[in-house]
């Protein structure tokens, strides 16, 4: 056992630039001024308030503050981290990632720290939603409980901040902070589930009873699904479905280490997805800080442009292989994983963001919004899908995926959700599905959707596409 | 201030602001990994948390706050904010909660560790992954990769019911992958699994991995599934190694037994159980063959412990037994729900996160075969090994694994390489054509069970065996 009381409180009043310049100082203290040091720190408050059953069942908060040193000294590369910022706290890190720096083979390919540079100042920051209270995200969770009229609810409602500090011992240093809410529902009936999810820079932005409204009709409109025998269907995907999509994309396609591995689809300067395909990674468009770990500023990025491939992401090392330099996306862990976008927009078609003029709709509950039914309108025969589950990658190269629909599969005949449809399973090479003449429609409204950690989301309109390989039925 | 003195005031200060039961965690947590890929070593990161989570039940409603601070001041504090995130839960209450009796404890336990792997030096470490995955480029994977994880985890349990219980475990493992890239495709070898074994032990256990002995053989695999023919398509006899035995296990039986799924508290994200309450007992999941016990007394597998998160004694209970269903992974309160006596498999992924129904060890008991047995008994199927892609419904019962490597079996006799061997089914239909199971047991360690939100990553075992499979459907492809 050990007494922390007295150590603990030394740490307190320290802003995040002061630890992360602590930190470097240390680091020049201990390991003379050639050491190569880079310091996150972040100060974070993660609160989430859980549904399920229509009740409230777990509700957490964390107030915590991280502290990330990655050091090059004689040539040897080392990375720790801490969850103590006092100064014994940080001083136990430097040597601790010293001693293992030391001790640790040659690192030839360091690509150096970035130098003193422009950070563009931080995004949308909501005091509200940084200080919200419990009470106040069990009003969402209220009224979407509500809203579902007697269904069962189940969910979260989730707030999320950020504040945090870089700085290196080449004399850049960079600030930021970042608010987050987002809420992700179903609504369930006889075994039919309906989802409604949306992730938004303020809690503010959450309409709690609109999602469950949502969700609900989508649940009823779920009922009594039949089976469909498997094959190529053509598609409606939502956005929910598209973000598993974009996801899956930016993991295994426009991420740089994969693509010098030759192991990703992506070809630069081939024209590979459909023309209405333009995907730009932009995490200022939303709730992030605006440099990465690495001090790289953070901007957007347009990955594919009207369908041709144009960019992957680098962190320093990838960026400094390939010869194009960092984009911004260093991470913890990007050097074995591989630099990630991961606040990927799939762009709608240009139009006024509202709802598509002169289409019905044609059946509210399974199509929830005009957006959806203006391309669903154009579907003689096809299927309709809320949102995939349980993704996982059969051949990276190809990017061949199988995974499972979830939330909701309508058959659409002649413009018209007919009937409920049972989950099935795809094995589908998404680079394909998207290929090409493959996009028969993109909606005007994008809608922002969560991911399972905060400071991700993938933003996508549904989305009308020409096939999609179905291999399963839900009873096999 | 100890460990103990912190988690007490939090659980006082709980208790003061209103909570009629109150828990706290404090734990420390070292973590290191080092990987290796083409003969460098490519990533070294060594992390240290600590800090304290306070979980309070307030009427019928929980609320759980974290800090990473244990002075008295910010564990009372953490107390009360638990609390008082427990009333809160109240404007939108549910069912009246009650928890399952435990005898409050006083105890310490630690996991077997022979050789500390943090005291191994990096060097040694380092030269090991450095050796193998150079092995692997020289016999012609594209990429050869390595990598080893050691966690070091110290906690202190005080329960407001008297529970006084600190744990030391001490897990690690590793293993090593060769990919060779192909004209639009890429084929993977691991050994002893992709990103390794894992257990609750010391180095002793990567010592006897030998990984390096292994290194060449599976370059050389990667390299002739590049050119092997295709799985093919149909129903066929499928029978699995044990390490791929281990994730079906995982996510057929392991998941879909977890207690909070099946009354519908993962509904939203993780998803529920195809298994309905009322049929605990009497409903048939697999065949005769299959035993499933749920162990986290298990000496060195990953998911053993002393005491679970909330205080529950370690204790040997069966899942299926003889293909009957019997046995949930329970807690407290959803033990309670449910009207059941027991939880035991609660456990939260470091101070920051709330307790929950997690895995521990869920595996098979060993059938009277042995996998060359098997072979011979099969005319003819596919024999598979080692995951590469997994897949599975919201209720646990649809699945889809993909495995690294496939052979023909034809009268009895193992044939040539199959590549992209892939395999689809129900989980009990699949289970009830179970007719042979090695005896050739091996707890088999997963690292990375997600689960929860905020998301947890939890550790755990599965013992589990080579198996055979009638009329399974295989060879799925885009």
């Amino acid at each position: 056992m050990n007494d922390h009381s007295a150590d603990r409180q030394k740490g307190a009043g320290m802003t995040e630039l002061d630890v992360a310049g602590q930190v470097v100082e240390l680091v020049r203290r201990l390991a003379g001024p050639q050491a190569q040091a880079e310091v996150v720190a972040n100060r974070f408050e993660l609160a989430l308030t859980r549904f399920a059953n229509s009740f409230i069942h777990q509700n957490v908060a964390e107030s915590a503050i991280g502290v990330r040193l990655r050091l090059h000294v004689d040539g040897r590369t080392a990375a720790g981290s801490g969850s103590v910022a006092t100064p014994d706290g940080l001083r136990a890190l430097v040597e601790r990632t010293l001693t293992a720096a030391r001790l640790g083979p040659p690192d030839p390919a360091w690509p150096g720290l970035i130098p003193p540079s422009a950070v563009p100042p931080a995004g949308d920051w909501d005091e509200a939603t940084a200080h919200a209270d419990p009470d106040e995200r069990a009003a969402p969770v209220r009224a979407f409980v509500d809203a579902v009229g007697g269904l069962e609810a189940a969910g979260y409602c989730r707030t999320a901040h950020r504040s945090g500090a870089f700085a290196n011992s080449a004399g850049h240093s960079a600030r930021g902070r970042s608010t987050e809410a987002a809420m992700d529902g179903i609504a369930r009936t006889g075994g039919a589930d309906g989802v409604a999810r949306l992730c938004a820079d303020r809690l503010a932005a959450l309409d709690g009873a609109a999602l469950g409204a949502r969700a609900a009709a989508k649940a009823r409109a779920a009922a009594d699904p039949v089976e469909l025998p498997p094959g190529r269907y053509e598609v409606v995907l939502e956005p929910a479905a598209v973000a598993d999509l974009l996801q899956n994309l930016a993991w295994y396609g426009f991420n740089g280490k994969r693509y010098a591995e030759r192991q990703s689809f992506a070809e630069p300067g081939v024209a590979q997805f459909d023309p209405a395909v333009t995907l730009v990674d932009d995490p200022l468009h939303g709730s992030a800080l605006p440099y990465d770990p690495e001090g790289t500023a953070r901007r957007a990025l347009t990955l594919v442009d009207g369908g041709v491939t144009r960019a992957m992401a680098h962190d320093r090392r990838s960026g400094a292989q390939a010869g194009t330099g960092s984009t911004g996306h260093g991470g913890p862990g990007s050097t074995t994983f591989g630099p990630l976008p991961h606040n990927l927009r799939l762009l709608a078609t240009h139009g006024d963001g509202g709802p598509a003029a002169g289409v019905p709709v044609a059946d509210v509950g399974a199509v929830a919004d005009p957006d959806t039914a203006a391309l669903a309108a154009g579907v003689k025969r096809g299927l309709l899908v809320s949102d995939f589950w349980y993704t996982r990658v059969l051949d990276p190269k190809r990017l061949v995926i199988t995974g499972l629909t979830r939330n909701g599969v309508w058959l659409v005949e002649d413009a018209v959700p007919t009937r409920a449809v049972r989950d099935f399973r795809f094995t589908e090479s998404y680079p394909r599905a998207l290929g090409p003449g493959a996009v028969l429609g993109l909606g005007r409204r994008p809608v922002r959707q969560p991911d399972r950690v905060d400071g991700v989301w993938w933003e996508a309109p549904p989305v009308r596409l020409a096939a999609w390989n179905f291999t399963g039925g839900a009873s096999g | 201030m100890t460990e103990f003195d912190a988690a007490t005031a939090a659980v006082q200060a709980a208790l003061d602001a209103g909570a009629r039961y109150a828990d706290a965690r404090v734990m420390h947590r070292r973590y290191e990994s080092m990987s290796a890929r083409n003969g460098d070593i490519e990533e070294l990161t060594q992390d240290e948390s600590i800090g304290l989570g306070v979980r309070a039940l307030v009427g019928s409603s929980w609320g759980f706050h974290a800090v990473p601070d244990l002075s008295d001041a910010a564990a009372r504090d953490a107390g009360r904010r638990a609390a008082r995130i427990a009333a809160a839960s109240a404007g939108v209450p549910g069912p009246p909660i009650d928890l399952v009796p435990v005898e409050a404890t006083t105890a310490s336990w630690a996991s077997d560790c022979a050789v500390d792997p943090l005291g191994v030096p990096l060097s040694n470490k380092g030269d090991l992954l450095v050796r193998a995955t150079a092995t692997m480029r020289e016999h012609g994977a594209d990429l050869a990769e390595g990598l080893y994880q050691i966690w070091d985890t110290a906690k202190w349990f005080v329960s407001s019911e008297g529970h006084r219980i600190d744990q030391r475990i001490r897990e690690c493992g590793g293993g090593i992958s060769a990919t060779s890239i192909g004209d639009g495709e890429t084929q993977r070898r691991s050994y002893p699994s992709y990103r390794g074994q894992y257990g609750t032990t010391g180095w002793e256990l990567v010592t006897s991995l030998d990984l390096a002995a292994h290194a060449a053989r599976i370059a050389e695999e990667s390299r002739e599934l590049l050119t092997a023919p295709e799985c093919p398509s149909g129903e066929t006899d499928l029978i699995l190694g044990g390490e791929q035995l281990a994730l079906q296990i995982h996510e057929s039986v392991g998941h879909a037994i977890e207690l909070d799924r099946i009354l519908g508290w993962e509904a939203a994200f993780a998803g529920t159980s195809w298994l309905d309450l009322a049929q605990l007992g009497t409903l048939r999941y697999g065949s005769e063959l299959m035993n499933v016990t749920i162990d986290p007394a298990l000496p060195g597998a990953l998911g053993s412990f002393g005491y679970d998160d909330e205080g529950s004694p370690a204790v040997k209970r069966d899942a299926v037994r003889e293909g009957r269903w019997v046995g949930v992974l329970a807690g407290r309160d959803s033990a309670a729900v449910a009207g059941l006596d027991h939880g035991g498999s609660v456990r939260a992924d470091g101070w920051a996160r709330l307790p929950m129904v997690r895995m521990t060890n869920v595996g098979l008991e060993p059938g009277p075969h042995t996998l060359d047995e098997i072979i011979a008994a099969t005319d003819d199927g596919v024999l598979m090994d080692l995951n590469r892609s997994w897949s599975i419904d919201d209720k646990r019962l649809n699945f889809q694994f993909g495995c690294e490597i496939g052979w023909e079996v034809k009268k009895g006799r193992r044939g040539r390489m199959l590549r992209n061997p892939t395999y689809t089914g129900i989980g009990p239909l699949f289970w009830r054509s179970m007719d042979m199971l090695s005896s050739e047991i091996v707890p088999w360690g997963t690292p990375n069970c997600g689960k929860g939100q905020p998301g947890q990553t939890g550790h755990t075992g599965h013992p589990a065996a080579p198996a055979r499979f009638r009329n399974v459907r295989v060879g799925v492809r885009a």
